[in-house]
């Protein structure tokens, strides 16, 4: 089981924890190839608490990303169980889940109006309602003066913020994000990590970030989970204890320099097995 | 408008050329009128209203069979990018389709289907049929997998997925399928009404070029000539339009 650190010491022990919102019981994931069978990710025994912000970091190929489709029930698990709000997912993408990938999921011949508004129009929403969604979800992510723009017109961090608007706008309970801002230049980074927070706070949801960047996961998250090269277990679980409102200014705190530090140092052998090269 | 000009210039000065050479005889009319005589030609082709069943008839069979070749090559593109075991067994076999000579089939399919209409569509079909299932092919795996799992997250069904996401993705490479889909249905059926057929514009080009009547055979060739060029530039704006709103940077 992975140890949990608490800044608040003992008296963690009289806090109320918010409700379990997603948890994993001996979730494990292998692929059958040419080459044999591959053990890619597990057991992982995790639990989020409703309204956290929780990251997770590993080397790479550890398995971040099939955890990820795991949970949002993408790719079925070979062993385990999973739960969101308390029921078992099965092989559809549970109502209330949104996902953002790293890649481009910007849909090129729609507009950014009508690429926001892609999933809520299929759904049974009056047509104003849609509307009003728009409307703020544009306000929400700076896009008001580029509704009727084409994704091909915008930067990388702008489609990024369509694609997050896109999630919004279906109100989900729980965001996963998959490296969302991998392709994107460090300013605009830092800059993104502190819309998620303002849009986090702003919903209430539970957000799930799949990272590399361990300074990105240490300014975000309430918990940061470590994890292992492949097959990806949980090797710790480190509690940041941010307090809700923040921005990117933390990074100047001595302390966000003693977590990305440990971060280093959990991940530092983890990432150098995950750069040998493979048996063949 | 200089590109404009200069494609102005390129169409006009060989014809002006060639008019000059035909109307000083140094090519003889009994191989080829003046340019200015053969428009004229297509206008009295036109206003005497002889050739109308043939026009209406080659330009029937051409549209069925771009219709069939569009329907049935995205439907088997489709079904082939859904079965790799299909996909290993037909793909050599596409890249060598165009080396076989369809047209040594067609006594094959008059024998079969009669004289009528149906050997010259399906001429036509199976030259365009395989170009519109390759296009499909290249559209459906140009789809990046990332739209894939959003339609999922958006709970869309096998249809609905198909329906939004992956055809309009692949659009530009089906536009292509069907932009060669049509010319060689043309190609098709028009050859075919050539060889062996009492009907159609091609057996009117044959018709008079074997009895030497220049006066009809020229000007039926113009419209040929005039009508896929018009397709193909209403096709080629269509094309630049959808494109454009994707790729603009």
């Amino acid at each position: 089981m992975p140890r949990c650190n608490t800044n608040f010491g003992k008296w963690a022990l009289v806090v109320r924890q918010p409700p379990i919102h997603v948890s994993l019981r001996g979730v494990t994931k292998e692929y059958e190839s040419k080459l044999g069978r591959t053990h890619a990710l597990g057991p992982i025994d995790i639990d989020l608490r409703r309204s956290e912000f929780f990251a997770v970091v590993g080397p790479s190929g550890c398995g971040k990303s099939t955890l990820l489709d795991v949970i949002a029930a993408l790719v079925p698990p070979s062993a385990g169980l999973v739960t969101f709000e308390g029921q078992p997912i099965g092989n559809t993408v549970p109502d209330g889940i949104g996902v953002v990938f790293q890649e481009n999921a910007c849909f090129p011949w729609l507009n950014v109006a009508d690429n926001i508004t892609f999933g809520l129009r299929r759904q049974p929403v009056e047509r104003s309602e849609v509307e009003r969604r728009l409307q703020d979800a544009l306000q929400l992510m700076g896009l008001q003066d580029f509704a009727r723009a084409f994704p091909a017109q915008l930067s990388g961090g702008m489609r990024q913020r369509v694609c997050i608007a896109r999630t919004l706008l279906m109100q989900p309970r729980l965001i996963l994000l998959d490296e969302p801002f991998g392709a994107l230049d460090q300013q605009t980074r830092l800059l993104m990590g502190d819309e998620l927070l303002r849009i986090w706070r702003a919903t209430g949801a539970t957000v799930l970030l799949i990272t590399h960047a361990l300074d990105e996961a240490a300014m975000l998250a309430d918990r940061v989970a470590v994890m292992s090269a492949r097959p990806g277990k949980i090797l710790e679980v480190i509690e940041t204890g941010w307090p809700r409102e923040r921005d990117s200014q933390i990074v100047s705190v001595p302390e966000f320099g003693a977590i990305t530090a440990r971060l280093w140092t959990l991940l530092r052998a983890q990432s150098m097995q995950a750069l040998r090269p493979e048996p063949v | 408008m200089r590109i404009v000009f200069y494609r102005l210039v390129a169409v006009f000065l060989p014809l002006t050329l060639l008019e000059i050479l035909c109307r000083e005889h140094v090519i003889k009319p009994l191989i080829l009128p003046p340019p200015s005589r053969i428009l004229l030609g297509l206008w009295a082709v036109i206003a005497n209203g002889a050739f109308n069943a043939a026009i209406v008839k080659t330009l029937a069979n051409v549209g069925l069979a771009i219709v069939l070749a569009v329907v049935v090559g995205i439907a088997a593109g489709a079904a082939i990018h859904r079965s790799r075991p299909l996909r290993t067994l037909l793909e050599p076999l596409f890249s060598t389709y165009y080396a076989i000579p369809i047209y040594a089939f067609y006594p094959l399919f008059i024998v079969v289907f009669g004289l009528g209409d149906t050997p010259q569509v399906l001429i036509g079909f199976m030259l365009a049929v395989v170009s519109m299932i390759v296009s499909t092919l290249a559209g459906l795996d140009s789809v990046p997998a990332v739209l894939g799992k959003t339609a999922r997250v958006m709970q869309l069904g096998a249809v609905e997925t198909v329906r939004s996401v992956t055809m309009p993705y692949a659009a530009p490479y089906l536009f292509t399928g069907v932009k060669l889909a049509i010319a060689y249905a043309f190609i098709g059926v028009i050859g075919a009404e050539f060889i062996m057929s009492g009907t159609g514009l091609g057996y009117e080009i044959r018709f008079a070029y074997d009895n030497l009547d220049n006066d009809v055979m020229y000007p039926l060739i113009l419209l040929i000539l005039l009508i896929a060029v018009a397709v193909n530039m209403s096709l080629d704006h269509w094309d630049r339009a959808l494109r454009s709103r994707r790729e603009r940077g």
